[in-house]
């Protein structure tokens, strides 16, 4: 049976980049749409992430990144999480991010790809719509 | 001005007064039948900051405003309308292009480009690794080479980077913090080996870390050492290198964190209040011997009059601290100069092109201002590094700014604004308001510490983000005027092979350097550390011996220990 836990949510910042007011807008963004939230902190090693996540159980990992790194960081994500058997978890990503990336960073399995101007609730709904709080247990 | 205050005898007679107020409650009736048949477009008028705008503004407003007091003449006391005698008029503002990309040639490539379009001065952007004190081939690194800025490992990218450059005519800044000793350190072992003076050269550092751990966040040691690390520079620069700004005390990137303008200007100050107290206890330097050298960095916002009114406020402000607050006497010390950078956070993805027309207006507003150097914003900026044709554009947006338009013929035009003095007035007030606190905190080491700054800021950030959303702050293209269609601009590709080729270029250095002697120059670096003697002539030594950017930042890391952010404001 599906529980009806809240959505958690990994706000994540890969990488050496230090902006970090969007990751910080979407934590808070998501808390006050009633998910649960946790955010990494800055400066973080996909490895790092991808631990949290498992650690935290979260439905669904959001990274942010505008440092351009976006390229080897995000893919790596999601290569930790197949190697993890964690597939299931849903990723995406926002940031300065060229149009050419987009599709690539999608066909390495980032589902959606946000850029600077997209409106919080769009990026709030979209998590709304598209993920479904995983089964308790179900990683365990 | 609530500090350092003495009464003034306004600027205008009582008679003036009296038909302010006669003629005030004439328009009130006019407007109230106005309002009746058609109300305004919005219940409240506010800036960016949301710092609320009255209907309009009169005499009444700046009454007390006193001409020689609180506005008075460029090039003196307090600064109000500009650090020159003559400004613009004398010289114009240099056109200095923030600019790095890829490895040490590529950003040579388009650094001599610029030169070419005209450029005035020069402005390193570096890459995340660098930034941080990272090698190329550190496994932090990875994914991060000459992404958002120039890769620099070791003097051998410096001089690259460096190549046919006349370093002795043109100055160069360098936005670099926790390293800023190494990259300052290559480019004066570049200068020494091309037969240039330290005398001869000029340019900035960053160097600014208290507003690291408030905003920008390219961290490395705490607070305490990496202040004793700034104070070195301080001193060294004052001492061997007289044209070196070595600090620029940078409110830009607290404002992209999403401050206020308020917010902005008064951390900027209190950052550095923060600077000169510790350069005064810790060096016992006599406060005319440096101050002259300190710099400023802005950011120039969307809200055309608020960004003005700040610029304007904060050489006032910045005037009496270092006369009243430190007791400065060279007029050189109360002088504020500083640096401008439109607004990057002000720009989107949708509807590029338009981000033309933002960068314009809010560079106007920086030269209203009085800044005297300019970085414009590039249109593709929120999507990739600028491409030579948008990064053109945006050059010729500050010449045609310069040349053209007719705004810097005359000094500080908007003086006398009933609005703009009245918003000038109302931001110092609320700016020392800020500073008032911090000091009952202790100072602004000891309020970062409790997480003020950083909570004000974030809190800032999200109600400016809810205004957006809800519409009541326009953004064209996006909240408003969004057509859902997809223009973009051509834009620059980074090519894969840079990281591999820079780990390769490193290597090779490592190889052939001499290793004895840059191990020594390592040691050498310890112990200066430990004995507490200025780091700046063995880091000269170091990056001579061509010991990596890392290698040096690993020693700190080691006597000092790491930062890490402990708490987090959401």
């Amino acid at each position: 049976m599906v529980s009806e836990r809240k959505l958690r949510i990994l706000v994540a910042k890969p990488g050496l980049d230090g902006h970090d007011r969007g990751a910080k807008i979407l934590a808070r963004a998501y808390r006050d749409a009633g998910f649960e939230v946790i955010y990494s902190g800055l400066h973080q090693m996909p490895e790092q992430i991808v631990q949290a996540a498992l650690q935290e159980d979260v439905d669904l990992i959001g990274l942010s990144c505008l440092s351009g790194a976006h390229m080897y960081l995000f893919p790596r994500v999601i290569e930790l999480l197949k190697e993890n058997e964690a597939e299931d978890i849903t990723v995406i990503g926002g940031g300065i991010i060229p149009m050419d990336d987009i599709p690539k960073l999608k066909e390495a399995g980032i589902r959606e790809v946000f850029l600077p101007g997209a409106s919080l609730t769009d990026v709030v709904d979209w998590a709304r719509v598209n993920v479904e709080p995983c089964r308790y247990g179900e990683r365990d | 001005m609530e500090r350092y205050g003495q009464r003034g005898e306004g600027m205008f007679t009582q008679r003036t007064l009296g038909q302010v107020r006669q003629g005030g409650k004439e328009w009130e009736k006019e407007l109230e039948r106005s309002v009746e048949q058609k109300p305004e477009r919005m219940e409240r008028f506010s800036t960016v900051s949301d710092v609320e705008v009255k209907r309009i503004y009169t005499p009444a407003d700046v009454k007390d405003t006193d001409f020689a007091r609180d506005i008075g003449y460029p090039g003196i006391f307090p600064f109000t309308r500009g650090c020159q005698p003559s400004m613009y008029r004398g010289r114009e503002w240099t056109f200095r292009m923030f600019s790095g990309m890829g490895s040490a040639a590529d950003t040579n490539k388009r650094w001599r480009l610029l030169l070419r379009q005209g450029e005035t001065g020069l402005s390193t952007a570096f890459d995340f690794p660098t930034l941080m004190g990272y090698d190329t081939d550190c496994p932090k690194a990875r994914g991060e080479c000459g992404r958002c800025g120039v890769a620099i490992d070791t003097l051998a990218d410096f001089e690259i980077l460096t190549d046919s450059i006349p370093l002795d005519s043109v100055t160069t800044s360098m936005t670099i913090n926790p390293p800023a000793p190494v990259l300052w350190a290559m480019y004066l072992a570049v200068a020494e080996k091309s037969g240039i003076g330290w005398d001869k050269i000029g340019g900035t550092i960053q160097n600014d870390m208290l507003k690291e751990f408030i905003a920008q966040k390219t961290l490395m040691l705490p607070p305490e050492p990496s202040i004793r690390l700034i104070s070195d520079t301080v001193e060294f620069g004052a001492r061997h290198v007289p044209r070196w700004n070595t600090i620029s005390i940078s409110g830009y990137h607290i404002r992209e964190a999403g401050s206020t303008a308020v917010q902005e200007l008064a951390f900027t100050l209190a950052d550095g209040i923060a600077y000169v107290q510790d350069v005064l206890e810790r060096k016992k330097l006599d406060v005319d011997s440096f101050a002259p050298r300190l710099s400023f960095f802005f950011n120039s916002h969307l809200d055309f009059f608020e960004e003005i009114a700040k610029f304007r406020a904060a050489r006032r402000m910045w005037a009496k601290i270092m006369r009243y607050r430190f007791k400065a006497e060279d007029p050189r010390s109360w002088w504020m100069r500083f640096h401008t950078q439109t607004a990057g956070c002000s720009l989107v993805a949708q509807q590029p092109y338009n981000n033309v027309i933002r960068t314009t207006t809010e560079a106007l507003a920086a030269v209203l201002g009085g800044t005297q150097s300019l970085h414009t914003n590039s249109l593709d900026e929120t999507l990739a590094l600028p491409s030579e044709f948008a990064v053109t554009i945006a050059l010729r947006t500050q010449q045609i700014i310069a040349d053209e338009i007719g705004v810097a013929n005359t000094i500080d035009p908007m003086a006398g604004s009933y609005f703009v003095e009245s918003l000038t007035n109302e931001t110092e007030e609320r700016a020392w308001e800020y500073i008032n606190r911090i000091d009952e905190m202790g100072g602004m080491l000891a309020a970062i510490e409790r997480g003020f700054p950083q909570r004000e800021i974030a809190d800032a950030a999200y109600h400016y983000q809810q205004q957006i959303e809800e519409g009541e702050k326009a953004v064209i293209g996006v909240n408003k005027y969004s057509t859902g269609e997809q223009v973009y601009p051509p834009l620059l590709h980074m090519p894969e092979r840079l990281e591999e080729e820079q780990r390769a270029r490193t290597r090779e250095v490592k190889r052939t350097r001499d290793s004895r002697k840059a191990l020594q120059s390592l040691n050498d670096i310890r112990a200066a550390c430990r004995r507490d003697k200025n780091i700046m002539p063995y880091v000269v030594e170091a990056v001579k011996a061509y010991a990596t950017e890392q290698e040096i930042c690993d020693v700190w890391r080691e006597v000092f220990g790491e930062y890490r952010e402990s708490a987090v404001h959401l």
